[in-house]
């Protein structure tokens, strides 16, 4: 294979990539991503594979399998270029039918076609729907456009320009002023400025220097990184390659996942060919710049996505962080000074060079510019990931992106931050999403999990929800993170069985702060924060939990019964039927059903299959 | 069960030559464990005198990891993800369904070895919550209905 | 040089010490559990915290290294309530029976619990069913994994200065012990311990006991006699402690310029004292009945007679060259000059040996 050995050789390839790109007729963007793998797409894929070998069209149609495109609600997702036809849901039953009257004849199939949740309108092309008018995609613009698995495709979006432009145009102080001035600040959770970051690790004197890419996204409902790594591995490694370059580093490593088999792989094959084009290994593109890349799989353990942590796995040892200072920067991996940058983060890197700071400075607020991802998920209507301006609201997230909630429900809050994070109440809701505001209302930016929650979400269960993460994830060196985790989440689980007491919420409060206050890393120093954020908004369903027995929400199996409403109750059986401990009495046809709490196990069973809604849950403990 | 020791050799060595910078310990254990399903301990004592590291210590970084199972799994792994959109999605209904129905609790196997269960911190399919893993197979948007379902087809 | 602000004085300070060293030196008291002398610093028991009052932050002080211009306080009301609710949390998971453990009087838990002024723990009291077993499976460590800390002095000691690499923490989060190799006991055939008991020396509470010295006596009930260790040639030295003139145990001495000045030990100097009140210890001088065969009592200028008359039966029967001597660690440099003395220059035999090279 041709080695790309100076800056003109690239420019040639990116050209080639382009023209051998605009050949091609039409284009089928097939999302393969994990979310729409979970929903069948490989079956699609091998179909329409197959349906196009032989209808012989191989030619002039081309299959593009891309990672993810973000709409993983959807799953599985299917654009056809240039028309633009945005298909959701396929069967591989569908795929005749798509190549026979779409691609062939330009017909749409209404099917197929996306139906807007609130206007129940059909919609056609993917740029109309909601879901997408109202992003910003940049880190993600080449996720639907590109094959993951070639290089070439990178090529033909202009990938390494951002690289040769760093190497052959800036000096390392140069890309590091552009980084400091675009004002990007770290994606994975703490939000620190990344040109600061990188001068720390420049200033400091002693050979050899790391960088590492923090791939070890842990938040419970978060997995942007996972679709970047899986959807466009070259940009995060181009991204890598200016960091190294402007710290003055060699050799880098990305700390992954091994839950993410698809982002692993697609990484190692960016990797390999990266190296097969000299993009990776001595002097890269004769620039005297060298740099090698280590994959490490992480083995299982959220701690290991703070850095310290991280880097103690990496030697092979036990993941447990250590004070800072000293800081990465100075004494990381090995001792050596070491930068560690988020995915998303060095996803932007390369924008930044190829457009400038100014460009990047353009979007945002104040303090935090560009965009940033989030994973939309929990009670909205569309589920998925999306890339946001910074500064869009909350509102406008949950609503016009999202879509609402389903069922017309209504919103009760969003949870940001995943288990670092806080629950903001509705009423917030029109606050500007930036790094500040959202610690103001007490949550985090995080590393972007945004969960929706609804009136049928009990914001005690959720405390307790992330709290049992923490405790159970803690690593266990510090006290205040091993222990009052462990003795908050005794508390909480008495409040939701109908034990608490007076005082508890104090408790619950003191606790949380001193954990905050003495516990080593970041894992403690956040891990009460979903409980006092929980507090300080939804104090009351806490006070109903303890002084009245009840879940309002209907979700604490011990604070609420089951209750078959007499004059719906048409004596059908059914319940009776699927209940597996007993519980229900009656006669079909008789009178209505009885159902003995006492037996009842509220496993929901019954719920779900009475068709006359006639069973329902009551908060509170029946008397 | 005899093992084949040799396998641990032959994945120390690889690692040992893969690893540029990092460690190869925690590459090993995984390997190991790709290989027999899970660490015995006979392999982790190879493997300790092959790396030359205490047996205390890799000991130590295999209990530390989720990733690393000190015993086999039944012949089916049951793994359901608790993320957070899986939980507000209802997984802890079908956490409980599976250990009534299975008879076990999460983290053991059944005592006819056919199945084990576990739970998973978010395996990334939020957007198709609650979610389970058979035999490492993505099962999205599954009901308790589901679940019964496929057990049956596995038994 | 670094300036630095300690509670509101300013002090000169060397700029590579931690704040832990340049305060306690100054004489500013900051309670530690996890920090001992002989090993490194992890930061992990959080109980050295102090206030850095330019960020904000509470830092570990044992960890953290002086900078110039660094303002602190080591003492105030936040850093009381901190490092309180610490030591609660500990006790909270700590039985409640200093009654009848062993490290009774001689454990830095129970101390700080006295200085905080701490009766019960607000979190459900003190751990009232254990969550482990105590480990006894070899004659000489008792493990008790229920008064464990988790502040690792044992590991790092085992590791950084006796290098035996036996033990580790195991498992994660609450469920973390310290284990050894395969998560088993330490006398596992699989476990490289060998006993040197530094780990004991070194733990802050009763995790760790001696077994031969369990209900021997509590540490202010013993008296204490430095001495050297008489095993080997190291010359290590070593604590002895004993009750009503019976040694019941070895401890070590940390200081500078010993050949152990970390309190080091092996097995045998830590373990090896039953013979001193063995009752078969040899007190008096015996002579074999030739006829009885048996040994009977005698005085000191008979035995030594009779050895001296058969020395020379057999030097004259059978030449020098049939003597050999063996002498020991246990007598001193003296002794065992004199007998290497009385093999050349009186038998004339360089056939000696010692103990300590065996």
């Amino acid at each position: 294979m041709a080695k790309v050995s100076s800056p003109r050789d690239l420019e040639q390839y990116q050209k080639q990539a382009k023209a051998a790109r605009d050949k091609i007729e039409t284009f089928i963007t097939m999302c393969g991503g994990t979310g729409c793998e979970g929903s069948g797409c490989r079956e699609v894929i091998k179909e329409m594979d197959e349906k196009l070998a032989e209808k012989n069209l191989q030619e002039s149609i081309s299959l593009k399998v891309t990672g993810c495109q973000g709409f993983c609600e959807k799953g599985p997702l299917m654009v056809i270029r240039p028309a633009g036809n945005f298909y959701c849901n396929i069967q591989p039953d569908d795929v005749e039918e798509i190549i026979e009257k779409t691609v062939l004849k330009g017909e749409s199939i209404s099917r197929l076609e996306y139906q807007d949740p609130e206007t129940e309108e059909k919609i056609l092309k993917e740029e109309d729907i909601p879901f997408y008018q109202n992003q910003e995609r940049l880190v993600f613009k080449n996720n639907g456009y590109i094959s993951p698995t070639r290089i070439e495709d990178y090529f033909s979006v202009d990938g390494y320009s951002g690289l040769v432009e760093a190497l052959f145009n800036m000096s390392q102080e140069e890309v590091i002023e552009e980084v400091v001035n675009s004002g990007l600040r770290g994606r994975g959770g703490g939000g620190f400025p990344t040109g600061q970051k990188w001068k720390l690790t420049y200033q400091e004197d002693s050979d050899p220097k790391y960088v590492i890419c923090n791939s070890d996204e842990g938040d419970p409902g978060a997995y942007m990184d996972r679709s970047i790594l899986e959807g466009n591995p070259h940009l995060v490694l181009e991204g890598m390659m200016i960091g190294a370059y402007a710290i003055g580093a060699s050799q880098g490593f990305i700390y992954v996942r091994a839950e993410y088999p698809l982002a692993v792989k697609h990484i190692n094959i960016a990797i390999e060919q990266a190296r097969e084009w000299g993009l990776l290994g001595e002097n890269i593109l004769g620039s005297g710049f060298s740099f090698e890349v280590e994959i490490m799989e992480g083995a299982g353990a959220f701690i290991c996505g703070e850095e310290t942590a991280l880097m103690a796995s990496i030697e092979g040892k036990r993941g447990m962080p250590r004070p800072k200072p000293p800081f990465p920067a100075t004494s990381g991996l090995w001792g050596q000074p070491t930068n560690i940058n988020n995915v998303e983060t060095l996803g932007n890197v390369p924008l930044i060079i190829k457009n400038g700071a100014d460009w990047f400075n353009s979007i945002g607020t104040e303090n935090s510019k560009g965009s940033k991802i989030f994973s939309l998920v929990g009670k909205v209507n569309n589920t998925g990931l999306i890339e946001v301006p910074m500064g869009i609201t909350l509102r406008e997230i949950v609503f016009d992106v999202g879509g609402g909630i389903p069922g017309g429900k209504e919103v009760k809050a969003v949870q940001s931050g995943g288990p670092s994070g806080g629950c903001i109440p509705k009423d917030l809701l029109d606050i500007p999403v930036d790094f500040d505001r959202l610690s103001e209302v007490g949550s985090i930016m995080g590393s972007g999990g945004l969960v929706v929650m609804d009136e049928d979400t009990c914001m005690v269960d959720v405390a307790k929800f992330f709290l049992d993460f923490t405790q159970d994830e803690s690593c266990g060196e510090c006290p205040p993170c091993r222990i009052g985790t462990r003795r908050m989440l005794e508390i909480l689980n008495r409040i939701t069985s109908g034990e608490g007491q007076e005082g508890d919420i104090e408790l619950l409060e003191r606790l949380g702060e001193d954990i905050i206050d003495t516990s080593l890393c970041g894992l403690g120093q956040t891990a009460p924060n979903p409980v006092i954020s929980t507090i300080q908004y939804f104090k009351d369903e806490y006070e109903a939990h303890i002084y009245d027995k009840a879940c309002p929400a209907g979700v604490c199996q011990d604070l609420i019964y089951y209750n078959i409403i007499e004059e719906e109750c048409r004596a059908c059986d059914r319940c009776r039927r699927v209940c597996p401990v007993e519980a229900i009495e009656g006669e079909p046809g008789g009178d209505p059903y009885i159902l003995y709490d006492d037996i009842c196990i509220r496993c929901g069973n019954c719920i779900e299959e009475c068709p006359f809604s006639a069973i329902e849950i009551v908060p509170g403990q029946k008397e | 069960m005899e093992l084949e020791l040799e396998r641990v050799d032959e994945i120390v060595e690889k690692n040992k030559e893969e690893a540029q910078k990092k460690s190869p310990l925690i590459p090993v254990l995984q390997d190991i464990q790709k290989t027999y399903g899970w660490l015995p301990e006979e392999a982790m004592k190879r493997a300790a005198r092959k790396l030359g590291v205490s047996l205390a210590s890799l000991s130590g970084v295999a209990s530390f990891y989720n990733e690393f199972r000190l015993k086999p799994l039944g012949e089916n792994h049951i793994v359901v993800c608790t993320g957070t959109a899986c939980h507000v999605r209802g997984a802890p209904l079908l956490v409980a369904e599976l250990e009534r129905n299975l008879d076990i609790k999460v983290g053991q196997v059944t005592e006819d070895q056919k199945f084990s269960l576990e739970t998973a911190r978010c395996v990334g399919s939020c957007a198709v919550a609650p979610v389970i893993l058979v035999n490492g197979e993505f099962h999205g948007n599954m009901t308790k209905k589901k679940i019964s379902d496929l057990i049956t087809e596995l038994e | 040089m670094a300036e630095i602000s300690i509670n509101g004085s300013s002090y000169q300070v060397d700029d590579d010490r931690t704040i832990l060293s340049a305060a306690s030196e100054l004489g500013y008291d900051i309670p530690t559990l996890c920090h001992h002398s002989v090993i490194s610093d992890c930061g992990a028991c959080r109980v050295c915290l102090i206030e850095n009052k330019k960020s904000g932050n509470l830092m570990p002080s044992c960890t953290t290294k002086v900078a110039d211009g660094m303002v602190i306080e080591t003492e105030n009301k936040r850093l009381r309530r901190a490092r309180k609710t610490v030591i609660e949390l500990l006790l909270s998971d700590h039985p409640n029976d200093c009654m009848t453990c062993e490290a009774d009087g001689n454990c830095e838990l129970q101390d700080l619990a006295y200085e905080f002024g701490i009766d019960e723990p607000p979190y459900g009291g003190f751990k009232e069913e254990p969550r482990f077993t105590i480990e006894r499976d070899n004659p000489f460590i008792e493990h008790d994994p229920d008064k464990c800390i988790l502040c690792g002095r044992c590991t790092r000691v085992d590791q950084e200065v006796q290098c035996s690499d036996a033990i580790e923490f195991v498992e994660r989060g609450f469920a973390a012990k310290v284990g050894a190799a395969l998560k088993k006991d330490l006398g596992d055939e699989d476990s490289s311990c060998v006993f040197c008991g530094q780990c004991v020396e070194i733990c802050p509470t009763g995790a760790l006991s001696y077994a031969p010295s369990l209900g021997e006596g509590r540490e202010y009930q013993l008296k204490k006699t430095e001495t050297t260790c008489g095993y080997c040639g190291v010359g290590c030295k070593l604590e002895l402690k004993s009750r009503n003139n019976k040694v019941v145990g070895a401890g070590s001495i940390y200081r500078d310029n010993l050949p152990n000045p970390d309190g080091e030990a092996c097995v045998k100097g830590r373990f090896g004292y039953e013979f001193i009140d063995h009752p078969d210890r040899l007190t008096k001088p015996l002579i074999k009945d030739k006829e009885s065969g048996e040994f009977k009592e005698t005085d000191w200028e008979e035995a030594l007679d009779y050895v001296a008359d058969n020395f020379r039966r057999i030097k004259r029967d059978h030449g020098a060259e049939a003597f050999g001597a063996l002498c020991s660690a246990r007598c001193s440099n003296e002794e065992n000059y004199l007998i290497q003395k009385l093999m050349r220059a009186s038998i004339g035999t360089h056939t000696i040996d010692h103990c300590a090279r065996l």
